[in-house]
């Protein structure tokens, strides 16, 4: 008997139904087109995102947010690191006892709102940060600005002069760097005290809006989806690209089928297979940017074998270096083993050590360790962090050093690192600004090693006790004359790569896949000094 | 008599407000059972949340941060408080009807729902309109065409819909269709020229580009829909198929359809009006847990696609300890279900008459 499934009117709606789903499901795609010529689509990661107040800031991509969209008294050189361009400062002086800057203001500046720029609202802004005390207040307080005394410290003279004064001497170098990065951004004052509530500096209001002067003004900003900016046609300069959009793309194998497709522009987290193939496709191009970003091991010195010196260099002649670079990030990161990136004052481009497993095992059996011993390694579970804490383990078992990975994810990872509670950590360190400073206080410094430290630095969460290094950064950060300075800083990178709990393997390189006809993406070794000024499409 | 008719009235009145009270008992019930359940389900994922060793300031803050910052911030949001204190804060702020702010959006959790459940929503609901669409006629197919070609197919997908990971298959979707046959756009909701141009009323792109009548926007927003859709409605047909067949097949053995089928009715309406009638309550209840399994958000999907969908937004909220928006998004999810619980109860009074 054949069965029949089905009949009349049911049976026809079913198929029609069917057949209209089938349509959907061909696709309604209008014609192909690419993005208008005035428009650049840049697939990135927003999820970084928490508020847009330059005061509150501190993660990497929300500071290209605010280098494109506020200005600041003055921007770092990026082909010359040593010098600095005015943004609305039009001079600056420093004072002969070295602690007073003071700059002058540019005339007819505005925001986007219209107001006017004044001397007032750069003071301001630079208070305000301070006073709010929130992430982006770390880095002023470099300088010794505070809430304690930042009304006293940061000045206006008159209506286009502010004086800033430091609580010490510094290298002036160092000093411009710190007002040249995002915390120091200049905000319009007159906006936000008329959204401020109670005491709060209009911070409320600005974690979701902008109030700045930059070359970009916020249209839009959809929390982990996009962020639109618009050219501000009062801007100091002429501005090519009329509308940016960033585009939250988290997958990369997502970004490089819409760089192909040509629904995006620019794509920043391609990963190195993607990049090959596109760089071997050669239809889109690549620009390669070291970044002022390292990669290390470290090795708390609260665990008894990872705290002798012995075991600390066997572990650094044990890592495959060229080996993990080559085979897990040969696009994305370079070997690098001190503690300067490439590029900044006083690096040493050198790279003493290399896998010499007879060497470890000579340094483990001095040690007092010659069968090795058992650790525990903390480790995020992102990419490539997994890989090479994997391969690490791998080398670090030819010297009998048995490893067990802890994978978390990286809050939790930080959580228990800044507590001092792990064994081994795979970290970054990110500069704040192209200040070797940035770096030599992270890695080179602590000034009080207790538990109840106010200066929870690398140093310190890894127990390492350095009076007389801690002096050395010090002395480097005072030191006036550059020359001297990159001499000291060259000789502390020296004596740490001798000494050290810190296993640096590796520096970031920034890879950025662009569409032919795109120009003038400026990438810098920090995001913070990435420019979309000079941004033209063909 | 009189005396008696009153008697009567009166018993009558007693009876009939005992069924009031007995109505009323079982709507305070069924009210209390509700708050019973929000409550629980905000207390586990409270205590659960505030257990994991996340530090929520390190999101708000950065790991730069000063101690005294670190201690002003954990102050200001009521960290410093006892667990239980805190809790009670919260429940008493859901009842004034502020879910609190996001730590990681800076937006008031309502609005941060308000905009990435109806993204899942529209996605689910879709897919899940394919997966009926086609998951229930073919798994009624297979079962009356049973070790045919048909029912093969059939099993072949349920495999697959059990087996292939959806982040792979979303991949080679996206490279097929978006980036060697160009028949859908790619991630995202909508392409950068077309967003913004509609008022949000629904929060459904699509709903919303009708409502407006602006038909490329429409279409614009179809194109990159359809894509996660069809990859969801793949699981779904998967799962819909293979039950709808084992519930079909189990009803195509019963001694009715034999008498149904002597008595000379066609096969149709064998098939359609007994057998099928017969698993419409059951099969309700599968596509219910369905839907709602796909109104939580699939996670892989929306990162493949980039789809700002409360999936991804709950996980980054986790991940970050942002315990308002956990909280938030974790009402929303579980008031789904028992939305959907009620409506799928409802529909059993339709489809089954002993339920009436």
């Amino acid at each position: 008997m054949k069965r029949v499934l089905c009949n009349g009117v049911l049976c026809k709606a079913l198929a029609a139904i069917a057949a209209a789903s089938v349509l959907m499901l061909a696709g309604t795609r209008m014609a192909e087109a690419a993005t208008p010529k005035d428009m650049l689509v840049m697939a990135t990661l927003l999820d970084e995102f928490t508020t847009l107040d330059p005061g509150e800031i501190y993660e990497l991509v929300p500071q290209e947010y605010v280098a494109n969209t506020y200005d600041r008294l003055i921007r770092v050189d990026l082909k010359d690191p040593a010098r600095f361009n005015g943004d609305v400062a039009q001079s600056w002086a420093v004072s002969a006892d070295g602690l007073t800057f003071t700059f002058k203001i540019r005339s007819g500046l505005k925001f986007h709102s219209g107001n006017p720029l004044t001397a007032d609202d750069v003071a301001w802004s630079i208070q305000r940060t301070a006073l709010l005390d929130k992430g982006a207040a770390a880095v002023l307080a470099g300088i010794g600005l505070t809430k304690e005394n930042a009304l006293q410290n940061v000045k206006k003279i008159d209506d286009s002069t502010i004086s800033i004064t430091t609580d010490q001497k510094y290298a002036p170098t160092f000093v411009l760097n710190v007002l040249g990065s995002w915390p120091a951004s200049v905000l319009d004052r007159k906006l936000l005290e008329s959204h401020a509530k109670g005491n709060d500096f209009g911070n409320e209001w600005l974690k979701t809006n902008e109030a700045g002067s930059g070359a970009y003004k916020l249209v839009k900003w959809t929390a982990n989806d996009s962020i639109v900016l618009q050219r501000f046609d009062g801007y100091r300069m002429p501005l090519a690209m009329k509308r940016i959009v960033m585009r939250h793309v988290p997958e990369a194998s997502s970004q490089r089928l819409m760089i192909e497709n040509s629904d995006i522009d620019v794509a920043r987290d391609l990963s190195p297979d993607d990049l090959d193939t596109l760089t071997k496709k050669g239809t889109i191009r690549v620009t390669s940017v070291p970044q002022a970003t390292l990669m290390y091991l470290g090795l708390n010195n609260k665990n008894p074998n990872l705290a002798k010196p012995d075991v600390q260099e066997a572990m650094k002649w044990l890592i495959d270096y060229n080996g993990i670079q080559h085979n897990i990030v040969r696009t994305t990161y370079k070997v690098h083993e001190t503690f300067l990136p490439e590029g900044f004052l006083g690096a040493l481009n050198t790279n003493p050590y290399h896998q010499d497993v007879a060497k470890a095992k000579a340094l483990l059996a001095k040690a007092g360790v010659p069968n090795g011993f058992t650790v525990k390694m903390d480790v995020r579970n992102d990419s490539p962090y997994g890989e090479i804490a994997q391969a690490v383990q791998a080398n670090l078992a030819l010297g009998g050093i048995k490893v067990e990975l802890i994978s978390s994810d990286n809050k939790q990872t930080l959580g228990k690192y800044r507590a001092r509670q792990h064994d081994i950590y795979i970290g970054e360190w990110s500069a704040d600004y192209i200040d070797p400073h940035s770096n030599a206080q992270g890695f080179a410094w602590n000034p009080d090693n207790s538990d109840k430290s106010s200066f929870k630095m690398l140093a310190w969460r890894n127990s390492w006790d350095i009076p007389q290094l801690t002096k050395e950064t010090q002395a480097a950060l005072e030191e006036s004359s550059t020359a001297k300075r990159a001499q000291r800083y060259e000789a502390m990178q020296k004596e740490f790569l001798a000494n050290s709990p810190f296993v640096i393997m590796f520096q970031k390189v920034s890879q950025v896949a662009v569409r032919p006809g795109v120009t003038g993406l400026e990438v810098g070794p920090i995001f913070d000094l990435v420019s979309y000024r000079d941004l033209k499409k063909q | 008599m009189a005396a008696q008719l009153t008697a009567f009235q009166r018993l009558q009145g007693v009876l009939a407000r005992h069924a009031g009270v007995r109505r009323t008992w079982l709507l305070v019930r069924w009210l209390l059972m509700l708050a019973v359940t929000f409550v629980g389900l905000l207390g586990v994922t409270f205590f659960i949340g505030r257990k994991i060793p996340i530090d929520p300031l390190l999101a708000m803050l950065g790991e730069r941060a000063s101690a005294q910052a670190y201690a002003a911030a954990r102050v200001a949001l009521g960290l410093d408080k006892p667990l239980i204190v805190q809790f009670l804060i919260y429940v008493r702020d859901v009842l004034h009807g502020n879910l609190g702010m996001s730590l990681l959006t800076s937006n008031p959790v309502i609005d941060d729902i308000k905009r990435v459940f109806p993204a899942t929503l529209e996605l689910a609901t879709l897919s899940t309109f394919i997966g009926i669409v086609i998951g229930v006629p073919l798994g009624v197919a297979a079962a009356v065409r049973h070790n045919r070609w048909i029912d093969h197919v059939a099993r072949f997908i349920g495999l697959a819909g059990s087996s292939l990971p959806v982040f792979w298959l979303a991949l080679m979707g996206l490279l097929l269709f978006y980036a060697k046959l160009h028949w859908v756009s790619g991630p995202g909701r909508i392409d950068p020229l077309y967003d913004g141009l509609v008022d949000t009323r629904t929060g459904s792109l699509l709903v919303d580009s009708i409502l407006a009548g602006e038909w490329d926007v429409f279409k614009n927003a179809l194109s990159h829909i359809v894509l996660p859709a069809a990859i969801l409605a793949f699981y779904s047909i998967a799962y819909l198929s293979r039950m709808t067949r084992s519930f079909m097949l189990e009803q195509l053995s019963q001694e009715y359809i034999v008498t149904a089928r002597a008595m000379g009715l066609s096969e149709s309406r064998v098939i359609w009006r007994h057998a099928f009638g017969n698993i419409a309550v059951p099969l309700l209840t599968v596509i219910a847990l369905a839907y709602s399994y796909l109104l939580e958000g699939s996670v892989l999907t929306e990162i493949v696609f980039a789809w700002p969908g409360i999936g991804s937004y709950l996980t980054g909220a986790l991940l970050n300890a942002d315990m308002n928006a956990v909280l938030g998004s974790t009402l929303v999810i579980g008031a789904t279900f028992i939305t959907l619980n009620l409506l799928t109860d409802a529909l059993y009074r339709v489809f089954d008459p002993r339920a009436r």
